[in-house]
């Protein structure tokens, strides 16, 4: 389904940098996009293994992210599934987020690219890869990247 | 997190969980403007059927069906990609945010590391 895209060079070794994605101690450092403050977070790092993020935002509310590990190879890969819930109640029925990161070694360190493809429900997650790529996905991908350029 | 423009994206994830509307997106994708029974063509479904499937991709916005004289053609409509669009822009801004988070806590622990080495 749609799917966003970030790519980021990081000054760091693969291993560091998976560890910092998939320990608790390192999502408590970039789960919660903002400055507030993250209240908890844990992490099993395998696959079947979970994980839950807890944090504030600045505005004050409270959300929940928790998710489970489907793909698992250190350090170059990591693919995981999650949902969002705020007082405990999903934010978005039936909607289940998968990403992938995928670690490559370079000189400067580890090339870390992020796909975020934005699912249905979880059968789509699972099935996400050998499923459906449609050309309205792709369209909707150029209109974004075309925006990127407009916009600078 | 929820916003207005979830909902729509649901409608428009869901009226495209089903293999014979995602055939007939493409297929307009392809060849923009075909008429109802040329789209019927290629499927084994009867006519009232792919019309059910047409009046649902018509609710979520993503065709148009115009007549002219006799026949009613079928147009791809561009609107509801905006939503996705702004859904793939949304998510992209946020994991911007993180990446930075990410890197100056793995940058840091690298050279925690780099310093007992030496």
């Amino acid at each position: 389904m749609t799917e966003a895209t970030c790519v980021r060079r990081i000054a760091a070794r693969p291993s560091i940098v998976f560890d910092a994605l998939t320990t608790a101690e390192g999502m408590a450092s970039w789960w919660n996009p903002e400055d507030g403050p993250v209240l908890a977070a844990a992490s099993d790092p395998k696959v079947g293994g979970r994980f839950r993020v807890r944090f504030r935002k600045l505005d004050g509310s409270e959300h929940e992210c928790s998710g489970e590990f489907l793909e698992i190879e250190q350090p170059r890969r990591v693919v995981m599934s999650f949902e969002w819930t705020s007082g405990g109640v999903p934010e978005e029925q039936q909607r289940v987020s998968r990403v992938e990161l995928l670690l490559r070694l370079i000189d400067t360190g580890t090339e870390l690219t992020v796909i975020h493809a934005g699912l249905y429900d979880e059968s789509s997650a699972a099935n996400h890869g050998s499923g459906w790529e449609g050309a309205l996905d792709k369209l909707a991908r150029r209109l974004a990247a075309s925006d990127r350029l407009r916009s600078g | 997190m929820v916003n207005d423009s979830t909902a729509r994206l649901d409608r428009l994830f869901s009226a495209l969980g089903d293999p014979t509307r995602r055939a007939i997106v493409a297929r307009l994708a392809r060849d923009n403007g075909l008429s109802v029974s040329e789209l019927a063509a290629p499927f084994e479904i009867k006519l009232p059927a792919v019309m059910k499937h047409l009046d649902i991709l018509e609710d979520v916005g993503l065709i148009r069906r115009a007549k002219e004289g006799r026949t009613v053609t079928v147009e791809l409509s561009p609107r509801p990609l905006r939503t996705a669009v702004d859904w793939i822009q949304r998510c992209e801004r946020v994991w911007e945010l993180r990446l930075d988070r990410l890197a100056r806590f793995a940058e840091k622990k690298e050279r925690d590391s780099q310093e007992r080495n030496e």
